[in-house]
């Protein structure tokens, strides 16, 4: 069959995660800890689930319009509003997507073509690079580093850029290092972006899940909205990874394109999971989600301090829900310690490389995982480290 | 009741065996201002009690409990005070409220059997000269007590690692 294959899909490299996973699944040891997920310990909380039980009662099991519905369009319209002063019309600048993974897919589609350069700040998520490569783009890793706590800076952007350059991969908080960019740090990106007429896909769907400081949307930045696409969703400030909710807000020329496009390869979203997502944005369901991200914080705070007491270097996460520690003390490669550590130790987190340039050295673990957990989780690290040290 | 006590009320009722020094982290302050504020909400009886709770279905000296509607009429000058007063003092009493509605107080009773809750009723609660009427009901099964579900949950359903 390997024979019949088109060349992009043999091109594109099997997951680093996924790879990790079949180790860590193989071993079937139960007592694993796994500080690998990329997803909440919450399950959706129950008035959300009821509301989709309810329409399931009530025979809502029709197609949506394409776009999704329009009073969830409104309803994100409105959040985006009251929570990060982003003002989108429902009716041309949104559309809800299965997952923020069908946004950034669709976007990499309606944009990218055969030669143009996609900049991509890494560590970073692992979808954009290999859709870019679908598509005949070309991404080019911009690496960030451990002491500029993993922000992108102005110079290394303008250094990526070439006249090919046609895009810019943003996002803050970011998966894996937690990192977040201020205003006051976007605005020389902004400029930059502004200077070489790049678009930018803004992919902002741990933008709840930052602590401290509040989010700043880089569509919100002076002159940056047209030249912006936000991709965002319910997956992790909303605790719905399996429901498959996302959304894309922008110009209505690319959102036009995209939807095109969605069209054709999925029609529209869930039905039932569209409901449940307009559930999730009534008073209610925000209060959930607050209490849900106030949970994360408190666990972040036990999670990097925990790491520092026992050794590793770990830079403060402002987001998301990982902590991004450094093994370089070990002299071990990430993949080494990672291993060892799963088979060793019993704990399983992802090795940083997988996520790009910069990764190496680096290993991360999601703290949305109890409390109880957490603390084993570490005496085991701890544990780990002595024997090894 | 300032924000700390608050935070702190909030995660102990989860886990009481959480140290201070956890929750002090998790809340980003000192350890010692958790440490006095516990102590503060001990002393103030905010913070009554460090018990455990347990689901005694799965115990095989089960016990039956039931709770109580209880009619009375309230003492000059005390209210129901008196009453209640005379009520909880018995071990057996697991609980009683003052009431809004139809009836006074409700009381929670908890016996090795039915036998020994119904002669509770009859021969103590009733007989007090205050109580008019009194209604039983016993409790079959309990799905959930102060916000803690008893059924057991499948586990963690989440892929070990995913991106
Ligand atoms: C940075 C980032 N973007 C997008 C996604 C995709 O999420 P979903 O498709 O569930 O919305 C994830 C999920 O891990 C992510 O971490």
């Amino acid at each position: 069959m390997q024979d019949y294959l088109a060349s992009h899909a043999r091109a594109i490299p099997p997951s680093g995660i996924r790879r990790f996973f079949d180790l860590v699944s193989n071993s079937k040891d139960k007592d694993i800890i796994s500080l690998g997920v990329g997803e909440p310990d919450f399950v959706t909380p129950w008035r959300v689930r009821d509301a989709a039980v309810y329409s399931l009662e009530k025979g809502k099991t029709q197609y949506t319009p394409n776009a999704g519905m329009p009073e969830l369009r409104e309803a994100i319209g409105q959040y985006l509003n009251d929570q990060f002063q982003l003002d989108y019309d429902p009716a041309k600048e949104i559309i809800v997507t299965v997952g923020g993974s069908e946004g950034i897919d669709l976007a990499l589609r309606a944009l990218v073509e055969p030669g143009d350069e996609i900049l991509v700040p890494e560590p970073c998520y692992i979808s954009y690079s290999p859709i870019t490569s679908l598509g005949g783009g070309i991404p080019v890793g911009i690496e960030t580093f451990a002491k500029d706590n993993f922000k992108l800076t102005a110079e290394s952007l303008r250094a990526a850029i070439t006249p090919r350059s046609k895009l810019l991969v943003l996002c803050y908080p970011s998966n894996p290092t937690g990192a977040v960019m201020t205003y006051e740090e976007m605005l020389p990106i902004a400029k930059v972006v502004e200077e070489h007429d790049l678009i930018v896909i803004s992919d902002e769907i741990y933008a709840e899940l930052s602590y401290g400081t509040k989010h700043v949307s880089f569509a919100s930045l002076p002159g940056m909205k047209d030249r912006t696409l936000l991709v965002s969703g319910f997956s992790k400030a909303f605790a719905m990874t399996g429901w498959r909710m996302g959304y894309a807000c922008g110009h209505p020329d690319l959102i036009g394109a995209m939807l095109k496009i969605h069209q054709y390869t999925v029609m529209c979203a869930p039905i039932m999971a569209q409901v449940a997502a307009l559930e999730s944005l009534t008073p209610n369901g925000l209060e959930e989600k607050d209490r849900m991200i106030e949970s994360y914080n408190q666990r972040r705070r036990l999670v990097v301090q925990g790491f520092r007491e026992i050794g590793l270097a770990c830079h403060e996460p402002q987001g998301a829900f990982y902590a991004f520690p450094s093994i370089q003390s070990t002299g071990m490669t990430s993949e080494e310690f990672a291993q060892r550590l799963v088979l060793e130790a019993k704990v399983a987190a992802v090795p940083g490389h997988v996520f790009g340039k910069g990764g190496e050295g680096f290993l991360r673990c999601c703290y949305a995982t109890s409390v109880s957990q957490l603390t084993e989780a570490l005496d085991r690290i701890g544990n780990f480290l002595q024997k090894i040290g | 009741m300032n924000q700390l006590k608050l935070n702190i009320l909030d995660l102990i009722k989860e886990d009481a065996r959480l140290p201070a020094s956890t929750i002090a982290t998790m809340l980003g302050v000192q350890e010692a201002e958790v440490a006095a504020a516990i102590k503060e909400m001990e002393d103030d009886h905010v913070i009554v009690k460090y018990a455990a709770v347990i689901n005694w279905s799965k115990v095989d000296d089960e016990k039956v409990t039931a709770l109580i509607e209880v009619e009375c009429t309230p003492e000059r000058g005390r209210g129901f005070e008196s009453i209640a007063e005379r009520i909880y003092l018995y071990p057996e009493v697991k609980s009683v409220y003052l009431m809004s509605g139809a009836y006074d107080l409700l009381v929670e009773i908890e016996g090795k059997n039915l036998k020994e809750v119904a002669s509770f009723v009859s021969n103590k609660l009733s007989t007090i000269e205050s109580v008019i009427a009194t209604k039983t009901f016993f409790i079959l099964k309990k799905y959930k007590q102060d916000g803690i579900i008893f059924e057991e949950f499948e586990d963690d359903g989440r892929l070990l690692v995913s991106p």
